[in-house]
Parts: structure tokens; sequence; C-alpha cells
């Protein structure tokens, strides 16, 4: 055996270093990480992270637990939307507490801003619930939480890509890993394992997502027989730089600032009327696709690649430093424009995935059927659910630290009588063979899959989709993935051989896109962020439900669970 | 448009000293030279060794030298250094950590002097019982700049003092001891002194600003190391 601890935490953002602080109050822990700390990419978070503090103005958590539902059209748990919305405040005192630097009031607190789809008293109207810093807000989680493990000796193996997951039955006994820096199989033994891989934005061609945003977690899990729930549901942000899909902070709409068609119309009023562009963030997307579409779009083509603008130079240049002052800098380096002076072109991005590793609100691994016990997942590779069928902006950064901090904590009562299940060597060994294969093997770079299924995704699988380009879109990546059997490795190095783990990330991947699509095919109604033009409507009748995807021989079938729905009847989702 | 990329290329384990490989890349020139590197390294040459994240300049991961100056290759622009600089970009890792293979430099040194400046918040007291400690506009704007930092490297590259002297803390965990020491809600100063006030501690910097000049988060770090030198000279009553 090559590493034995009780506890093994994969992935190094948010999620996973909140629950390796707690877990390792009383289990033996490591965080496994393919990238730095660091680099997580949790640190890009710009915005806010949202608790009623009501430090500014009055605020409950009963009405962002009532946001959280709405905001998801009515596919959320509602059961953790409360815990989601009690847990933030703690959260939020937590990190301060710990260090992190929010902005401030002028009395000294924590300050909060407006953000999309935040309302006062039920949806009256906005309420500002997002604390920030500056926007930066998920750097300063990402800093905080790293110094707190250093000051708390947490082990860290960095650049250590997480290959498979060992099962005895259905608790886990530990993982297979490959060391990038000398290209070694290892098995690290445990007793407890959680998955906190983050995002898979990098199926979709514009994308506000990091490289390493592969999927890992869910992937992996999947291949060992664990469905993953509501893969359907992706979020488009609705506001990236255009052509390169960075993320512009829904922040920039908070502070007031308005998106604007070619004719010059603030156009949101025909959408939301009354929380203009405060509107959630499917909404947003919708109605900028549509303007698009019907020719109002800055260039006037109609098509995808169009965009519109975001204005906040009226805001001033003094706020867009204070309040902004990465946006503005991201708008410099690579459009040239300054937006203390003239708007920025944007375009919606594939941002965020609401789908992922089922879990309850302790972070276990739960298919609704049976927990798997010492299984975990957390943040966005985990789907709880509390995003339902559309998140909230600011509910990612809540969502990471309220279930990565429950799911430490949980670790931290279960691991002290867990089991340690049997280690499967003949698993290590499967994995050397298909490295040295894909060494071996005489095959084509895998640039070509990569863009095939990067284009698939954002043109059939995007803000509207359609049953026959979904059709398309499945077997196209049905196809692709049988093409991949054939990308091989071109660099036969044993030390740092990234492309190895490339085109191992690869293959999850595209697993997790077919999931997707298949997921947006099956599902016939529209809701939250998968809106259909063959089936406009929401259909609570028939769909008020998650779906389980599992995939076998190429194909995708499907199982599905109740949503709680025991506080608010669903009603018609108007802003 | 096209452009030759000269990369820096090394494997301590295969290769007896380290060569230039040259590349030509059709690009776009608004392109990031971030993407020309994706461009070889997916369809041409999956042996170049680099690293890569967020693509946006804010993980920090790809900091490298382009045109012999440290910069994040997700935040420099084609047109920027071809315009001024000619069509040929050279690539190079970063200066004063031993290079892994290709661009990529071990971290392992320049991390463990960051863990020894105690980059956390050391308060003096037990936090409020349900709420936040009460800092004000003013206090939380002393610590700003100093939080912005992402520990790229790119200062520690260009730092003049390590070429000559290797053991010098270097500017990073400088900057991220001043982002304590100016906390309000921090009192760990007497335990960062003991690292701070030596000969390679921050006294070994002196003023070339040229890692204020690299920073790709526009942090005046010079500025920075002499707020600490100033602090640490108050508190020993100099």
């Amino acid at each position: 055996m090559d590493y034995d601890y009780d506890v093994l935490i994969v992935g190094a953002g948010g999620a996973g270093l909140y629950a390796a602080l707690e877990a390792s109050r009383t289990g033996k822990t490591a965080v496994l990480t393919k990238v730095y700390p660091q680099r997580s990419h949790t640190g890009a978070a710009q915005g806010g992270i949202g608790a009623a503090l009501g430090n500014v103005e009055e605020d409950k958590p009963e009405w962002h637990a009532f946001d959280t539902v709405k905001g998801g059209d009515y596919l959320v748990d509602q059961n953790a939307a409360v815990i989601l919305a009690e847990d933030a405040v703690r959260a939020v005192y937590d990190l301060e507490n710990r260090g992190l630097p929010f902005s401030r009031t002028p009395e000294g607190k924590i300050d909060q801003r407006r953000f999309g789809g935040h309302t006062r008293n039920f949806g009256e109207g906005p309420v500002r619930r997002a604390c920030y810093a500056a926007d930066r807000t998920g750097h300063m989680i990402l800093q905080t939480l790293y110094q707190q493990c250093i000051k708390s000796d947490v082990a860290f193996y960095d650049e250590f890509f997480v290959l498979d997951v060992m099962l005895d039955g259905d608790t886990p006994s530990g993982l297979i890993v490959f060391e990038l820096a000398t290209g070694q199989i290892h098995m690290f033994k445990a007793k407890v394992i959680l998955f906190a891989t983050g995002g898979f934005g990098r199926m979709f061609k514009i994308t506000s997502n990091a490289y390493s945003n592969t999927g890992d977690g869910p992937a992996i899990l999947a291949r060992n027989g664990i469905p993953l729930m509501d893969m359907e549901f992706f979020q488009i942000h609705p506001t990236g730089i255009r052509d390169m899909g960075i993320l512009i902070t829904e922040g920039v709409r908070g502070e007031g600032g308005i998106l604007y068609n070619s004719e010059g119309e603030a156009f949101m009023k025909r959408y939301a009327p009354t929380m203009l562009d405060l509107a959630p963030r499917d909404m947003i997307s919708r109605a900028i696709m549509t303007e698009i579409f019907e020719g109002r779009g800055i260039r006037g083509t109609r098509k995808i690649d169009d965009y519109v603008y975001l204005d906040a130079s009226h805001l001033g240049r003094a706020k867009v430093e204070e309040k902004i002052p990465d946006i503005a800098d991201f708008c410099r380096t690579y459009l040239d424009v300054d937006p203390a002076e003239a708007p920025m072109p944007v375009q919606p991005t594939a941002h965020y995935a609401m789908g992922g590793i089922p879990t309850n609100v302790n972070g276990q691994v739960w298919t609704g059927e049976k927990v798997y016990p010492g299984l975990y997942a957390a943040g966005e590779c985990a789907c709880v659910s509390v995003h339902g069928a559309n998140r909230l902006g600011t509910n990612s950064l809540v969502d990471l630290v309220v279930f990565g901090r429950r799911a430490g904590q949980h670790i931290a009562e279960y691991v002290r009588n867990a089991p340690q299940g049997r280690v499967d060597k003949d698993r290590a060994r499967w994995w050397k063979d298909r490295i040295a294969r894909l060494k071996s093997a005489k095959g084509s770079h895998p640039g070509e899959i990569f863009d095939s299924m990067q284009e698939t995704m954002m043109e059939k699988v995007g803000v509207y989709r359609t049953g026959s380009e979904m059709e398309k879109a499945v077997s196209s990546l049905q196809k692709l993935r049988l093409d991949y059997e054939h990308v091989s490795v071109h660099a036969g190095a044993e030390n740092f051989n990234a492309e190895v783990q490339t085109v191992l990330e690869l293959g999850n991947l595209l697993d997790l896109a077919l999931h997707t699509a298949a997921s947006a095919l099956n599902r016939q109604e529209s809701r939250g962020a998968h809106t259909r033009d063959d089936f406009p409507d929401r259909n609570d009748g028939d769909w008020l439900k998650h779906s389980l995807s599992t995939l076998k021989d190429n194909q995708i079938s499907f199982q599905y669970r109740d949503v709680d729905v025991h506080k608010w009847e669903p009603k018609p989702r108007v802003y | 448009m096209q452009i030759e990329l000269k990369i820096f290329r090394y494997n301590p384990q295969t290769d007896k000293e380290s060569r230039f490989d040259t590349y030509k890349v059709d690009v776009d020139p608004s392109d990031r030279v971030l993407d020309s590197l994706m461009h070889v390294y997916r369809n041409e040459d999956g042996s170049l060794a680099f690293r890569k994240s967020c693509a946006h300049g804010v993980c920090g991961s790809d900091a490298m030298r382009i045109n012999g100056k440290e910069r994040l290759a997700c935040k420099t622009l084609i047109k920027d250094v071809t315009q001024s600089e000619g069509d040929t970009i050279l690539i190079e890792p970063l200066r004063h950590l031993p290079v892994q293979k290709d661009l990529m430099v071990d971290q392992s040194e320049f991390l463990s002097r960051f863990k020894k400046v105690s980059p956390f918040l050391i308060p003096e007291e037990k936090p409020p019982e349900n709420g936040e400690y009460i800092q004000s506009q003013l206090q939380r704007d002393a610590i700003d700049d100093a939080t912005k930092c992402i520990n790229c490297g790119a200062c520690y590259s260009a730092c003049p003092v390590l070429d000559t002297n290797p053991d010098f803390l270097g500017p990073a965990a400088l900057v991220h001891a001043s982002r304590f020491i100016f906390d309000s809600r921090d009192q760990g100063l007497d335990a960062r002194i003991a690292i701070l006030d030596q000969p390679n501690g921050i006294w070994a910097c002196d003023n070339h600003f040229e890692c204020t000049k690299v920073c790709p988060r526009g942090i005046k770090i010079t500025k920075l190391i002499n707020l600490t030198k100033r602090e640490i000279k108050k508190r020993k009553g100099e």
C-alpha cells in the first residue's frame, strides 16, 4: 500500500478545503489536488456570497430559501434550501472570523449588495444580500481557507490526478492516483472519500470555466455505477466577455449596470418588468439570445456568436474602480474597453453545472434509495439539490462553504467508527496498463475531438434547445466517444506527462457531455435553464422530478426521484 | 497572422542541456499567448510541459517569461507583444526556481517561504459570539492591495536580489506578511518579526522595484515591503 489515510478529499477548492479543515479534527486527512490549491477555480468567483445578515436592510434566511426555490424553478429540494440559507449566515461569520477581508459598511460591518433574484418578502423587490470582497470574493474565500489549512497542517498532495475510486460494496476503500511529477500510479487507502472536483464547463466552447474544470469526480463515480442527477441543467451565464467567455460578474448589474441591444434599448423591461436586469440568469440569457435571434444583437447577424452591451459607465470611474476593479482590468486587457467610459460587449457563457453527484444535506452520496456510507461529495460537482433548474447568483459560493463545511463535520463524526474496506490491487494494475496502452498506440491528437465536443454542446445543448438538434448532439457525442478510443499520447516521458492527464480528462468530459445531452433530450418540458422550443412550458404533472442518468455501453438510461416541495407550492415563475 | 514561438525546452531526466524549439502558429492578434501554447500542445507537440488553469489572470498558474519579462500567458495578448517586439515570441520559465520540465518550475521552495511568514490571521481575542469583527472601511483599505496576490511567482522571478542572494525570503512572501500585519484584526506582528527581521528577511530588499513592475495583479509590492519595514522599526522602538 502506497498511502494510508482515514479521510481523502479530492479537490482543493472551497468545498474541499472547508471539508478538510473540519474532517482533520478527528481523522488523518489528506487533500489530493490536480493543480496547486491556490489555483483552484473557486478563486475565479467574483461577485459575492449570499447570506441574510441584514447588515444594510432587513433580510431573513427564509426569504433567501424562498428565492433559491423560486430561482431554481421549483426543482430545488426545499429542505436543503432552508439549510443552505440558515447555514449561510453561520458560514459567512466563520469565514470573516478566520480572516476573510470582506468589503465593509460605514459602520464596519460586512457590506452587502444586490444580485439577481435576491428579493425581500418573497419577491416584492430587490434586497442587498450578497456579501462581497470587491469583485474577488471567491479568491478571498479560497485564500482564507487555504491559509487556515496551512495553520492546521492539513496534508496536501499537489498535482496528484485521481483516476479511479475503489468501492467495497457501497463503501469506498481508496483511490487510484496518477502523480504528474513522476508518472507513477499510487494507491491511497482510506475509510472516507469526499469528491470536491468542481465543475465541467470545459465541455462547452464558450465558457467561464478553467481548463482544469473537467468533471473528474462525477465522471469517476458514474463509471462506478453511481447515477448522476439533473445533468440537463447547465447554467449559461448571461454576461461573458464576447468570444472568450470570461465572466463579467452579476455584481455589475447589482451595482446598477444595464443591458442594451443594438437599438440602444434597455431590453430587460420587456422580459422581467419587476426585477429588470436583476432577474435570474436563465431569464436574462434567454432575453439576450432572443434579442440576438430577432436581429437586435450588436452585429445584427442573428447568430449564436452575436453579442449585446452591458453598460456600467454611468456608475462613474470611482465606483467602477472600487466595486469591480478586476472586471475593469479584464475589459481593458482583453477588449481594449474601459468600462468606466464605454459599454462592455457580452454574450452568454457556459458557467455552472447545476447537476452532478447526488447527495443528501450532509454531503453523503445518496441516490434517493440508498446512502453510500463513507462516500461524500460537495461543491459544484455535487447536486444536493439547492440550485434545481437554475442557480441564483452567489449561491455557488454559499453551496460550497455550507455543504463543504457540513460534509466535513459529518465526516469528523462518521470516521470515528468507520470500517476500512478491502482494496483492489488489480485496479491499479489495470490503470497502469491503460496508460501504457495510451503511450504505445499510434493514434491521433485529442485536439479535434475537443473542438468537436465543445462546438456540439454549445450549438445544440445551449440556451435554446430543440429535440431534433439534441438527438444530433447525442449521436455525435456517442461517435466522439468511439473516436476517443483511438486517441493516443505522443510523448512517452514518465515525468510531467501532462498529455496523459489531458487525454484522460477529455474522456471524463465526453462522458459528462453525453449525460448532459441525453438528459436534456429526455426532459420534455422547459424549466429554468432548460428551455425547449418544442416543449415551451413547464410541466409539473410529468416533470417535477429529478432525473438520474446512468451511462452504460454508450447509452444513457434514466431513473427519477421526487423533489421535496414540503414548504412552498410550485407557482408560475414571474419577476 | 502567423507568428513564431521560440520555446525553452528541457527535461532534466533525459536532456544534457536545454534548447529552444520553434513553432509556427496561425493566430488572431487578439489571442492570448496561452492560446498559442494550447494550440501547439493539443495539435502539434503534446510533450510541451507548462501549467495553466483559469485562462484569465486570476489563478496564477501560467506565469512565465515572455520576451524576457515575467507575465501571465493568459493575460498577454499576441498583438501586445508582436506589435512592439516582433513576430517571434520568446518563451522561457520563471527564474530562481529549478526547472522541472520545459516551462514548469519547482515551486516547493517558493511555497515554503510563503508558509514561513505565518500567512493566516492571528487574532488576539476570541471571535465575536455570533457576528463579525468590526473593521472600518479605512482599515479594510489598508490591506486591499496585498489581498490581490495570487502567488504566481512573477515577482520572485524578477527580483534582482535573488540573483546574488538565493536565501532572500522574496517579495511574494513579504506581500503575504504585510497582508496580515496591516489587518486591524491581526495581532501576529511579533510572531512574524522573528522571520522578517533577519538579514535574508525583509532587510535584504533594496528597492529595485522589479517586482512591482511585473506584478500581473498590479500590486505595489515594493511600497508594501517598505511600509512593513517601517512597522517593524516602529515596533522595535527604532
